[in-house]
């Protein structure tokens, strides 16, 4: 099955991430600007109208446009108490698949005795957690479907604390816009506040009961059921609750912020 | 005055034209679903690549957007075109009585004698104002596609927000093949489409000027 992009696999010990924003500044970059080679053909015609069909960058800016437009229409079917659907256990998809965009054996590994979950933004306690004080938060599990964008599914079964009860007790502003997580391999991503406010958006401890493994995000994963899954992020570092946009890896090349479900 | 009124008689036509056989609304909207359809097609195709159903994937060079990301602007800028021109065709095919008039009723044994003329080539395309059985329940049948392409698509896009209708396709997965499928449908009546206005060419005229 192919991965959800190219690889973007840098050398070893360089923050992948960095070196595409690094070259980004530099380069045109061939996997943004591919996805408008159809942009001069038919399709530009029907949606393009009064644009300059043979402008890549202005085709761009008319797509992404139109996706800030899609961010405010899921925005506002998002109904914060609509549930996603729960499955028993006999429908756990095993092996759960592992996916990213590098592959099993480059997954980050966390020191679990010397992490510190950093909270920052607009909360009124910035006190940064260890893990056993996470693990001692009031915990839930969830068997709910994890959906990509690439289009497969599947299901799984997640235990940590919701993280609107976290959010509590760091004393976070709920009118902020937004939440975004920092990971150790220099992902990044950001949700609305509405689906951090979710019931079952949780930060995640246990995969099927286990100590998360580091395949599926060690020591901690936001598990957003009510998102697709790259906005679940994995080896979460740090936290920060603000009305700053701030994107995230897969939404600043061009994937729909919103992303929901 | 007298110039004037030599002037008019001039420009009067010599004989009446054809009937009408497509309103201007119907070339509006069919016309505006050629654009969405090639973009959603194209660009669904780019999709289905990102995680085939079937053990093949579709050659880069029919499928519109160069990567996952870019097929994903396109397919959900033009799902707007598609539905909203697909609602006022719906409306205004129901609400004129040209539906009625035109794509009922179908009865399986006119289908069955009209496709055996078909092939072998003694079905008159004379008069294109009305539709044969095979037309009626092609262009009927498209139109259900249409329909089931839209809801499965919304299915697989909000199958949270909206399970209820992603469970009436029997759930998210199950959406997904529905939603091929409809597509596979929709194809296979476009290849036939196409061919057919090949052989009557006087039905791409009536669709562009209306007779």
């Amino acid at each position: 099955m192919r991965k959800m992009s190219r690889s973007l696999k840098g050398p070893p010990g360089v923050d992948a991430r960095l070196l595409i924003k690094d070259a980004a500044k530099l380069l045109p970059d061939p996997a943004r600007r591919a996805f408008l080679r159809g942009g001069a053909s038919l399709g530009a015609l029907a949606l393009l109208a009064g644009c300059d069909i043979i402008d890549g960058p202005s085709a761009e800016r008319a797509l992404m446009q139109v996706s800030y437009f899609n961010d405010r229409v899921q925005a506002w079917l998002f109904r914060p108490g609509k549930l996603a659907p729960t499955y028993s256990d006999a429908d756990v998809t095993r092996p759960f698949p592992f996916n990213a965009y590098y592959p099993e054996e480059d997954a980050p590994e966390v020191d679990g005795e010397d992490y510190k979950l950093l909270v920052g933004g607009l909360v009124e306690n910035k006190k940064s957690w260890t893990l056993d004080e996470l693990y001692a938060l009031p915990q839930e599990t969830q068997i709910t479907r994890h959906v990509c964008v690439e289009g497969w599914s599947a299901i799984g079964k997640w235990t940590g604390t919701p993280l609107r009860e976290f959010l509590r007790r760091i004393g976070a502003d709920g009118r902020a816009k937004y939440v975004w997580f920092r990971c150790a391999e220099g992902y990044s991503t950001s949700i609305d506040m509405a689906t951090a406010l979710h019931p079952q958006t949780q930060m995640t401890f246990r995969f099927e009961g286990q100590i998360l493994p580091r395949k599926y995000g060690f020591p901690m994963k936001v598990r957003i059921p009510t998102k697709l899954g790259f906005k679940n992020p994995k080896h979460v570092m740090e936290l920060a609750v603000t009305n700053k946009y701030l994107g995230g890896y897969w939404e600043d090349q061009g994937y729909n912020w919103f992303s929901g479900n | 005055m007298s110039i004037d009124a030599t002037h008019d008689r001039t420009v009067l036509p010599a004989a009446p034209t054809r009937e009408l056989i497509h309103p201007l609304w119907v070339r509006i909207t069919h016309w505006i679903n050629v654009l969405a359809m090639t973009v959603m097609i194209g660009s669904g195709w780019e999709i289905y690549n990102a995680s085939p159903l079937f053990p093949f994937v579709f050659p880069e060079a029919i499928t519109l957007g160069g990567w996952l990301a870019g097929a994903l602007l396109w397919h959900f800028a033009a799902m707007w075109v598609l539905a909203v021109n697909g609602f006022f065709y719906l409306a205004l095919g129901i609400a004129s009585g040209r539906f009625q008039r035109k794509l009922v009723p179908i009865r399986a044994a006119e289908v069955l004698s009209d496709a055996g003329k078909a092939i072998t080539g003694k079905l008159s395309h004379a008069d294109l104002s009305v539709y044969n059985a095979v037309q009626r329940l092609l262009y009927l049948g498209v139109i259900l596609a249409g329909i089931v392409i839209v809801l499965s698509g919304i299915s697989i896009w909000k199958p949270v927000q909206l399970q209820e209708l992603t469970a009436i396709f029997g759930g998210y997965d199950a959406a997904r093949y529905v939603h091929f499928l409809a597509m596979a449908a929709i194809v296979g009546f476009l290849v036939l489409h196409v061919v057919m206005t090949l052989l009557v060419p006087s039905s791409l005229r009536a669709m562009i000027i209306g007779r």
